[in-house]
């Protein structure tokens, strides 16, 4: 039984939930995720990055955007209830080790995913400089576990309501300036701040490592929905990912393909808040 | 291609058999004579809008026929064209004199899953291929039926034998799998799964057998029936691997794997789905800390192959494994319930002419594409497919484009598929496999109008398992390497499947989950 111990509402669509999973959270490492079903009849699968575990405890968080039919599904489930389905933890960990200088930036709910990777840098002795982006104040999340990590944490925003008013390109470009650059840049975020982050770290050489999550069926390398080019070459970001060489990734082809069921996401999206508004008046 | 009314081959089966019970005695000249039972089928252009099953099974009358056909052979060739070795002749002469009942029971003395060997066994490359029958009218396709009278045996068990005069009254009847349901899934189960086995005392031995298709199926009984307990480890969130996610809904109706897998749990094998060894729980932990004495690793082909040319990472290229686990196991035909999207394809292109080709062309058929070509490199004798697959698929109007190759995929702007340029081929000298080998003519090539392109050219082996067990000894296309038992490198570790086959077929798996089941009970009882 995968219980919601815990349910947040961390601004208008994002949500935090504490579930319990002991296995996954026993064998999870930064960097891995999980799939998941809100019902195992007609359910989709989706698959979700683990923001942190307590293997004593036997639990897992997940940070999610309810932006379509299943989150928005999963945003309704309660504390006490249960998600009928966790498998995980699934892909390869990050490659942890002292690289010297670590950036690490996070766009939207992408600082969920990066946060375990962020601090496991951290305990490996790395200095860390965090750079977390949003598109407004209530959008940042996370800020307080950063701070008590990061050596040096930016925040931007797009709209200027909370640090600096800017992309995260902007202040990852002025750290691949300072002398000596970072050893290591790590971008997870929307494809296409990922695909813009290594864009900007291409020309002062800094390896970049980005996370990708594109769509998945299965997520144990059967159906090869998650393919991407990288370095010319196919990958499934399942078994070979979820982190690759930034600067290897075709991202306007990813970018691409994640809009492949577009037509029938936005009627599933639809179909679900017509039945959240037909309960709720049933509520009534 | 006609299609036969089944009413019509009820009658003509009727008329046959009283005819032959009859006579006094039936040479082998007149069994010779007795016409071959063809399969009832739902009508191609019905069954082209519903996922039920295309065929009906046969009516008792067409078993009782068909099982008159056979010659009774004392050296009984197609025993041994059987992977699991099943008494053919006497299951056979039990239905020419009526008894079902001591037919099933022969069939079950080494066969566990008749229901479903008789819908998707190759007949036609094992024991019917050896039938004497089939040779001495020089045609394999015209020995006797031996895998639909097992289906007739297995169905009448599971109470789901032939059409009652009930659904004939319809002119389009639904098929005895779909009936007392709307939805499988959801059905009341009107007929019990078959009694479980019997199962020996409490030994206090663990087996872990691992994924849970018909390899693993077969170790869990086998294993199970000597008194350990299994436990079976399942990443997807239903168990049945390829019986549930890869073959359709029309060729193998879910369920009737549903209920092969209650008789297991009937039996008390514990099924853990979600669980996917090597990831949640490393297979070195279930055997040192988990307390498990054996394990059986037989989770199935994995990677899908693609072909390395030009475009095929555009929007609208699929695995033919993705496709068929959206319509399948994700059920995204049934787009009113399902949450998983499927694409919806217009005009289609399926690469490569196996089983599972022809399964994802037929899919695409019906959930609406106009146009669905199969295109394959060689020509339709050398299709590794099922000729009835193949024979089904074009009833149904998939086309067939033999002798071509793909050279690339075309896209849009938006990196849309929007066609694909083929060239032709010409057959050549015969290579290693003994076909002829498919040669390019140059110039040939041409361009088809499409959007979606489904690639079904077989699967690489998954490489998880391997991965996360470093003394788990493979070869170099990653199958794990066993013995022919189906030992491994590793200590009280077994392998059988496609894992260790590559892509093979059902009743192969059971084979080799019956041998390894055999040399894992042979090791828990010292």
């Amino acid at each position: 039984m995968h219980t919601i111990i815990e349910k947040r509402q961390l601004s208008e669509q994002v949500y935090l939930m504490r579930i319990t999973a002991p296995l996954i959270a026993e064998a999870r490492s930064p960097g891995q995720f999980i799939i998941l079903q809100v019902d195992t009849e007609y359910g989709e699968r989706i698959p979700l990055t683990i923001a942190d575990a307590d293997p004593e405890a036997g639990w897992i968080t997940i940070i999610f955007q309810a932006v379509g039919g299943t989150t928005m599904r999963l945003a309704q489930l309660r504390q006490g209830e249960a998600v009928a389905a966790v498998l995980g933890p699934l892909g390869n960990p990050t490659h942890i080790e002292n690289f010297g200088h670590a950036v690490c930036v996070g766009g939207g709910i992408g600082a969920a995913p990066l946060y375990p990777i962020a601090q496991a840098l951290k305990d490996a002795g790395n200095r860390l400089s965090v750079i977390i982006g949003a598109r407004s104040k209530e959008l940042v999340i996370l800020e307080e576990q950063f701070t008590r990590i990061a050596d040096e944490l930016i925040i931007v925003t797009d709209d200027g309501s909370h640090g600096r008013k800017a992309l995260v390109t902007e202040p990852l470009k002025e750290l691949c300036e300072r002398d000596p650059r970072p050893d290591l840049a790590v971008a997870i975020g929307p494809p296409i701040m990922m695909k813009f982050a290594a864009a900007t770290t291409k020309p002062y050489d800094v390896r970049t490592m980005v996370s990708l999550n594109t769509i998945m069926v299965d997520g144990t390398g059967m159906c090869g929905g998650c393919r991407v080019t990288v370095g010319g070459e196919t990958r499934f970001v399942c078994v070979d990912g979820p982190e690759f060489d930034g600067h290897q990734v075709d991202f306007d082809n990813m970018i691409k393909r994640l809009q492949s069921y577009r037509a029938q996401e936005e009627r599933a999206k639809h179909a679900c808040l017509a039945e959240a508004q037909a309960t709720a008046k049933g509520n009534v | 291609m006609s299609h036969t009314s089944p009413i019509e081959l009820r009658d003509q089966a009727r008329r046959l058999l009283a005819e032959l019970q009859a006579k006094e005695q039936l040479k082998a000249r007149d069994r010779l004579a007795i016409p071959q039972q063809e399969m009832p089928s739902q009508d191609p252009i019905v069954r082209g809008r519903n996922m039920s099953e295309v065929t009906f099974g046969y009516f008792e009358e067409q078993a009782r026929v068909e099982a008159e056909r056979c010659l009774q052979c004392r050296n009984a060739p197609c025993v041994a064209g059987c992977p699991v070795q099943i008494d053919i002749p006497r299951f056979i002469r039990q239905v020419a004199e009526g008894d079902y009942e001591a037919s099933l029971a022969t069939i079950r003395e080494t066969s566990l899953l008749p229901s479903i060997c008789g819908r998707v066994c190759p007949q036609e490359n094992q024991c019917q291929e050896y039938c004497t029958v089939g040779k001495s009218l020089k045609d394999t396709f015209k020995s006797v039926s031996i895998g639909r009278i097992e289906r007739f045996v297995a169905d009448w068990g599971a109470g789901l034998q032939g059409l009652s005069d009930d659904a004939l009254a319809d002119p389009n009847p639904t098929p005895p799998s779909a009936l007392g349901t709307d939805d499988p899934a959801e059905s009341g189960r009107p007929m019990a799964a078959a009694e479980a086995p019997d199962v020996k005392p409490p030994t206090g031995r663990k087996v872990a057998v691992i994924g849970s298709g018909p390899a693993s199926i077969t170790v869990a009984a086998d294993v199970r029936r000597e008194g350990h307990e299994v436990t079976i480890f399942e990443a997807f969130h239903k168990p049945g691997g390829v019986m549930i996610y890869g073959i359709p809904e029309f060729r193998l109706p879910k369920r009737i794997v549903e209920d092969e897998l209650r008789t297991l749990e009937a039996m008390g094998v514990e099924i853990r789905t979600n669980f996917l060894v090597g990831q949640t729980r490393k297979l070195r932990d279930l055997l040192d800390k988990d307390g498990y004495d054996a394990a059986f690793i037989g989770t199935g082909a994995g990677l899908p192959r693609f072909m390395r040319i030009e475009g095929e990472n555009l929007v609208g290229v699929f695995a033919a494994n993705e496709f068929l686990t959206r319509s399948n196991l994700m059920k995204a035909y049934d787009s009113d319930k399902a949450h998983t999207p499927i694409y919806q394809p217009r005009r289609v292109a399926v690469l490569g002419g196996g089983n599972v080709a022809m399964d994802a062309a037929r899919t695409a058929i019906r959930i609406g594409a106009e146009e669905v070509y199969v295109i394959y490199r060689r020509s339709r004798v050398e299709m590794p497919a099922r000729a009835e697959e193949v024979d089904h698929a074009e009833e149904e109007g998939v086309r067939f484009m033999l002798l071509k190759s793909p050279t690339r995929i075309i896209g849009d702007e938006n990196d849309r598929v929007v066609g694909i340029e083929i060239q032709e081929y010409e057959l050549g000298e015969p290579d290693e496999s003994g076909r002829r080998r498919p040669v390019p003519i140059p110039g040939s090539e041409s361009v088809i109008d499409l959007d979606t392109v489904i690639v079904s050219i077989g699967n690489d082996s998954n490489p998880l398992i391997t991965r996360t067990t470093p003394e788990l000894e493979a070869n170099k296309w990653g199958n794990i390497v066993t013995d022919e038992r189906g030992k491994t490198s590793m200590d009280r570790v077994f392998a059988g499947g496609d894992i260790v086959l590559g892509a093979a077929t059902v009743i192969l798996a059971m084979g080799e989950g019956r041998k390894a089941a055999a040399a894992i009970n042979e090791m828990l009882a010292v």
